[in-house]
C-alpha cells in the first residue's frame, strides 16, 4: 500500500529520515524496529574525519532550531572501515550523505561509497549552509551543480539523489541543470540560511553567526517548493523540510514528492517516524487508497 | 536500554523562587538507573518552545518505580514545565548519558546552585557501597540552594554561601573542609566552580568527574549540537558525558 520507487530504490514506504538528524540510525534503535523504514540516511560523509564547528551550535528558534554543526563525521574511510559494518545488514535502504568542499572530494568519497555493496544511493549534499568552503557554494550556482554532479556521476553508478539548498532565488534552475547532469532524484530542502541573538548577552546564539534552520517553521517553503520542482523535473523528487507528523508527509506527497524524509521532528520524538509511517497507513485505510502512489503530486 | 515513556506525576514541590521538583512515577517497571544520567522531557503546549528540555535525576526509588526531577526555572521551557500539577502525564526519554563511577572511599560531592540535582541520587549509591560521602554544598544565598537538609541522612553535609547566609561564608573552594584528605571527587554546577575544584584535585592528584550540561537538542547523540571541546576531539556532552573527568577536556584547567 504505501510502497514507492525512487529511481532503482524500492522503498517499503516513503519515510526516510534526514541526513544529521539520525545519526547512523543506531542511536535510535533502542526507541524504534529501524527496518520499518522506507529509507536511512546517514550522517553527511567528507574525505576527512571533521570536528565540525565550535559550540553553541544549536538556538531553539519558534518552530524551528537553528543548527551550525559543520559537517562533523568521521570521515569515509572510517566510516567503511568501521561504520558500515554495523548498519550494512538493515533491512532498509541506508543511503550516505556525500559532502565535501571540492568536486575531487564529492568524487573521492562517491567512489569510495560506490564500492559498498549494501549502500544503494547516495544524496550529493551540495547544500550545506555550515561550512566555509564550498557545501552551498556548490548548491546555489547552476553551472557549479551541474558541473560536481557530472563529475560525481563519472565514478558513481547506483543511485544518484541531489540534495538541494532552499537558499537560491530560483531553486526550479538548479533541480532542472542536476538533472540535466546526471542525477537520478532530488532531494530538498536543506536548512534555510537564518540568524538569531541573544539581546541580553548582546552577541549572536551560534558561534558561527548564521546557522541552518529547520523544523515545522520552515515546512510551508519547502512545500512550496517541492511543487515547483516536482512539476519541473522528470526525476523522482524527495521532500523534507518540517515534517512531524503523517499529514505534514502527506502534503510533500501530494505536492509531488515521491518520498519524504523526516529531520528536526526526530529530536522531538524519537519514535516519530514510525508515528508516521502509521499515520499514512490510516490515511489510506481511510480514504480507500490502495496504493499510495495515487495520491503522489495531485496537486 | 533507552526508553520514552509517559510518567505520570505523583508530587510537586515548590523549592522557593527559582526551583521545583516534579516526582514522577513510570507506569510499569523503570529502567535502572546511574547517579548522573539525566532526561529530557517534553513541553506540551508551548508556542515558543518545541525541543525537549534536559533535566538532571535528583533520586530514585526502584521499589516505587518513581525518580524525582529538580527543575531550575530559567526560560521559557523550565517555566512551561512549572505548570504541571499532580496527575499530568509527563512525556520522558531516559535514561541517557553516562553517570558518575562512584569510585573511592573518602569521597567529596561538590555541587553548586541547581548543581546539586545529581548528588542526591550520587550520594545514595555511595551508601549502597557502604561509604559515606563528604557533601559539600553553595550557592550565593542559601536560598539558591534548592535542597540541603535531605542530603544529611548520606553523608556529611556541608554548606558554603557567597553571603554567608547559611554555612560558612564564601565559596565551595574556600569552606575549611574542603581541602581535606579525599580520594576522589565529584562535582556540578556552574563551569567556574567546577573548574576550580578541578584544578584543586589535579594539584591534589585526587581522581575528579564534573558534569556538563551543555545546549543539547535531541539527548541521545544525533544531533551533534552539545559538543565539548576534548583531547580526543569534539565529544557529545548527551551521550559521552555528561560525566567527565576533567583532564581529558581541552581548555577548561
Amino acid at each position: 500500500m504505501l510502497e514507492t520507487k525512487i529511481h532503482n530504490l524500492t522503498l517499503k514506504n516513503p519515510v526516510m529520515t534526514a541526513s544529521g538528524t539520525f545519526g547512523y540510525g543506531e542511536e535510535f534503535a533502542d526507541f524504534i524496529d529501524l527496518n520499518r523504514l522506507g529509507g536511512i540516511v546517514v550522517k553527511g560523509t567528507t574525505g576527512e574525519r571533521r570536528q565540525g564547528n565550535a559550540y553553541p551550535r544549536m538556538a531553539e528558534t519558534p518552530s524551528g532550531m537553528l543548527n551550525a554543526v559543520g559537517l562533523q563525521n568521521v570521515g569515509v574511510d572510517t566510516f567503511c572501515e568501521k561504520v558500515y559494518d554495523r548498519i550494512k545488514d538493515l533491512d532498509t535502504n541506508v543511503i550516505v550523505n556525500v559532502s565535501g568542499s571540492s568536486i575531487e572530494e564529492y568524487c573521492t568519497v562517491a567512489e569510495k561509497i560506490n564500492a559498498l555493496e549494501n549502500i544503494p544511493a547516495i544524496e550529493l549534499n551540495i547544500s550545506c549552509p555550515n561550512v566555509k568552503k564550498g557545501g552551498m557554494g556548490f548548491g546555489t550556482n547552476p553551472d557549479m551543480a551541474a558541473q560536481v554532479v557530472s563529475e560525481v556521476r563519472k565514478v558513481y553508478d547506483k543511485t544518484l539523489i541531489v540534495k538541494l539548498t532552499p537558499n537560491v532565488t530560483s531553486v526550479v534552475d538548479i533541480a532542472k541543470a542536476v538533472e540535466q547532469a546526471g542525477a537520478d532524484s532530488v532531494s530538498l530542502i536543506n536548512t534555510m540560511l537564518g540568524m538569531a541573538i541573544d539581546v541580553e548577552r548582546q552577541r549572536p546564539y551560534l558561534s558561527t553567526i548564521t546557522g541552518g534552520l529547520s523544523g515545522p517553521c520552515v515546512k510551508p517553503v519547502a512545500v512550496r517548493m517541492v511543487w515547483q520542482v516536482a512539476h519541473a523535473v522528470q526525476i523522482p523528487v524527495i521532500g523534507l523540510g518540517g515534517i512531524t507528523c503523517a499529514a505534514d508527509a502527506l502534503e510533500f506527497l501530494m505536492a509531488g514528492a515521491k518520498a519524504v524524509e523526516v529531520g528536526t521532528a526526530n529530536f522531538m520524538d524519537p519514535t516519530v517516524t514510525i508515528k508516521i509511517i502509521e499515520g499514512l497507513e490510516d490515511y489510506c485505510k481511510r480514504h480507500k487508497i490502495n496504493d499510495i502512489n495515487e495520491i503522489i503530486g495531485i496537486i | 536500554m533507552k526508553q520514552i515513556t509517559d510518567f505520570r506525576i505523583v508530587e510537586r514541590l515548590q523549592l522557593g523562587e527559582h526551583y521545583f521538583m516534579l516526582k514522577v512515577q513510570h507506569p510499569d517497571t523503570m529502567q535502572p538507573i546511574q547517579p548522573g544520567q539525566f532526561v529530557e522531557v517534553e513541553v506540551k503546549d508551548s508556542r515558543e518552545v518545541m525541543l525537549r528540555r534536559p533535566i538532571s535525576i535528583h533520586d530514585v526509588d526502584a521499589m516505587a518505580n518513581t525518580m524525582s526531577l529538580l527543575i531550575q526555572i530559567v526560560g521559557n521551557g523550565t517555566r512551561k514545565l512549572a505548570e504541571l500539577k499532580v496527575g499530568d502525564k509527563l512525556n520522558i526519554i531516559y535514561p541517557l548519558g553516562n553517570g558518575f563511577s562512584v569510585e573511592g572511599k573518602r569521597p567529596l560531592l561538590v555541587g553548586g546552585g541547581a548543581g546539586t540535582a545529581p548528588l542526591l541520587h550520587l550520594a545514595k549509591c555511595y551508601n549502597e557501597k557502604g561509604v559515606r560521602p563528604v557533601i559539600l554544598l553553595g550557592g550565593r544565598t542559601a536560598d539558591l540552594i534548592p535542597v540541603k537538609e535531605p542530603f544529611a541522612q548520606y553523608g556529611e553535609l556541608l554548606i558554603a554561601t557567597d553571603d554567608g547566609s547559611m554555612g560558612e561564608k564564601g565559596m565551595v573552594t574556600q569552606h575549611s573542609r574542603f581541602a581535606d584528605d579525599y580520594d576522589h571527587i565529584a562535582t556540578c554546577g556552574p563551569t567556574p566552580m567546577m573548574k576550580a575544584v578541578a584544578r584543586h584535585a589535579k594539584e591534589k592528584g585526587i581522581a575528579c568527574e564534573v558534569s556538563l550540561e551543555n545546549m543539547m537538542a535531541c539527548g541521545i547523540g544525533a544531533c551533534l549540537c552539545c559538543v565539548q571541546d576534548t583531547q580526543e576531539g569534539h565529544k557529545c556532552v548527551c551521550k559521552d558525558g555528561p560525566v567527565f573527568d576533567p583532564l581529558t577536556l581541552n581548555n577548561w584547567m
